[in-house]
């Protein structure tokens, strides 16, 4: 009960801060591809894999106290930042939850920016389809990023070091 | 003549209760309407559960999918025809994949899709590209139009105006099913002026914008969105009939895996339960068969699964008290104590429900590019956000509300009142004995 909330407490406690919400979107679809079992579907919008099941959870968690949520002004647009409260680590203490290997991945996305994730996210979006189709479709639904073919191959040197990761932890 | 161009002698028409009539003049939409997988959508019911509470909510997926393409083919035959914007070449595309776009869905989708780890969308996409009639239809228009259909409703096809059509936070989707919904449930939310919507849509290179006289038409529908979320969709007595669903399925799944011998084998369900279903065992599945099997079920040994399906077929439903997990979840574990000590399993009659797990949207203004907001285009030209403009949409936009209920079988705690461990839950659940009930 309520373990699919304890699941997202527990990757922002092991993520100390995630900040923005499109990142943290980007953080657990990407945690969920290399089979952390997060429960929230993921649908395909304007700018990449998103879950508004994820949006209704996180909004839930920081209700009830046991996330922050720090709303800021930059530039033209707003931020959240999120943390975990005091109330949110004695929700998880007493709710444990087993994925050894989430905190060294999940801190390791929290590390690269916004553009790189949105990439890698997309990449991993189109898993099912064959490498020269996954290019030609980034540079069809994400046509205004203007991804490079280097940035395409970091991306794909960076999903298979992240499944390394997760496989080596577990 | 290409059969892309094709038309049929006489106009079709279907008559429908929320648009008044659904035309079909195209070949290729009147031989998909015929198609098996399309007419298994009649057996599939658009409000899952909801019928337990709205009895009038009968209506199928079959007749939402007709809305959604006719909407959709007013608004290229009439809105967007001969504007410079739009190119004619999509017309049959949008059609396609307006009509397709639910072709998916299982039975009970939402209970089913969560408890087997499934995903609609999925099944949609094997549907259109797999060995299917749908699939013949649609190759012979062009052997790669099956390919678009399917990337226009997983949403990844290059023309995004096409897209926004069927899915974006107002589209041919949305609206037809909050009036349909609104029709049958018999509520009086879900109204909005969707003809003055349409006159107003304007074609742009990546989505549909609204010209800004017709901010009033959308404040309305917006709230009819936030008023059908809260009014019908996030119904407590409908989430209770959805809570014993899972559970059945969930206790069926459970049972298999324990070598369970069933009195009344559940066929359907093998290869769900052993991981290995393939599109034509999906396909099989309708809310008819899921009904016989609770039926049959009823006669099962296992007493917890006998007993969901009784109170399923039965509309025996769970009783709910609000739920504040923050200030609550410890009382949470103390009651799961209680209720095994009473002999009740907590893992099947005693179930938190949260709003977020029946995530109907509400409008957000694309903060952080989460979601492509509506805009507005003002006379000068400019495109706005509509919550910058609307002050009504502004105070109900990205404002939480979020719900959690505790549901339990108060009929037992009823029957077994005088037992301590049941006089102990009753105390913490703070029920009412007093009028004999709780």
């Amino acid at each position: 009960m309520l373990k699919d909330h304890a699941k997202i407490i527990h990757a922002i406690s092991v993520s100390g801060e995630v900040i923005g919400r499109k990142k943290l979107q980007k953080m657990i679809y990407i945690a969920k591809k290399m089979e952390f079992p997060f429960q929230e579907r993921f649908q395909f919008h304007f700018y990449g894999p998103y879950s508004e099941e994820l949006t209704l959870r996180v909004e839930e968690l920081c209700n009830m106290g046991f996330l922050d949520e720090v709303k800021e002004k930059k530039g033209g647009y707003y931020q959240y930042r999120y943390t975990l409260t005091e109330a949110g680590q004695e929700f998880l203490g007493e709710n444990s939850i087993e994925m050894p290997c989430l905190g060294d991945c999940l801190t390791d996305i929290n590390d690269q920016n916004a553009r790189f994730l949105e990439l890698v996210s997309t990449v991993l979006y189109f898993d099912n389809l064959p490498g020269d189709e996954v290019r030609e479709k980034i540079q069809t639904v994400k046509k205004s990023q203007k991804y490079t073919d280097e940035e395409i191959a970091d991306a794909y040197a960076y999903i298979a070091s992240l499944k390394e990761k997760a496989r080596q932890l577990a | 003549m290409e059969y892309s161009e094709e038309k049929l002698i006489e106009e079709k028409v279907f008559k429908d209760p929320v648009h008044r009539y659904v035309h079909v003049r195209d070949r290729v939409i009147w031989d998909l309407i015929g198609t098996k997988e399309f007419q298994r959508l009649r057996r599939v019911k658009q409000l899952g559960t909801t019928y337990l509470t709205f009895h009038g909510a009968e209506h199928s997926r079959f007749n939402h999918s007709l809305g959604v393409y006719e909407i959709t083919r007013r608004i290229v035959d009439n809105a967007f025809a001969s504007r410079p914007e739009w190119d004619e070449g999509e017309r049959l595309l949008s059609l396609c994949a307006a009509l397709l776009h639910d072709l998916g869905h299982g039975p009970f989708s939402h209970s089913f899709e969560k408890v087997f780890d499934l995903d609609h969308e999925d099944f949609t996409r094997e549907i259109i590209l797999g060995d299917t009639e749908v699939n013949q239809v649609l190759t012979k228009v062009a052997p790669d139009f099956p390919k678009k259909v399917a990337e226009v409703i997983e949403k990844t096809y290059e023309n995004k105006l096409v897209i926004s059509l069927i899915s974006s936070q107002i589209d041919a989707d949305r609206m037809d099913y909050l009036q349909r919904d609104a029709y049958f449930t018999g509520v009086s939310y879900g109204h909005f002026d969707m003809e003055r919507i349409l006159r107003v849509m304007r074609p742009r290179e990546d989505q549909v914008v609204i010209k800004q006289s017709g901010m009033h038409a959308v404040e309305d529908y917006i709230m009819s969105r936030y008023q059908m979320y809260w009014q019908v969709y996030f119904h407590p007595v409908t989430r209770s009939a959805e809570v014993i669903l899972t559970k059945i399925l969930h206790r069926a799944k459970h049972l298999h895996e324990q070598n369970y011998t069933f009195k009344h084998k559940p066929h359907h369900f093998y290869s769900i339960f052993e991981d290995r279903m393939t599109l034509q065992d999906y396909l099989k599945l309708d809310e008819a068969v899921f009904l016989y099997y609770f039926q049959s079920w009823e006669e099962e040994e296992d007493d917890i699964l006998s007993d969901l399906c009784r109170r399923f077929n039965n509309r025996n439903l769970f009783k709910y008290v609000e739920f504040d997990p923050a200030k609550e979840y410890k009382k949470l574990a103390k009651l799961s104590v209680l209720f095994e000590q009473a002999g009740l399993d907590p893992e099947y009659y005693l179930v938190v429900d949260s709003s977020s797990d029946l995530p109907y949207d509400f409008y957000r203004p694309g903060e952080e590019e989460e979601r492509l907001p509506i805009h507005l285009l003002k006379k000068n030209g400019e495109i706005r956000e509509l919550s910058r403009e609307s002050e009504i949409v502004d105070a109900i936009s990205g404002k939480r509300r979020t719900d959690h209920k505790l549901y339990y079988p108060a009929d037992f705690l009823e029957k077994e009142k005088a037992r301590p461990e049941i006089e102990q839950i009753v105390q913490i659940l703070e029920l009412n004995l007093d009028n004999g009930t709780i």
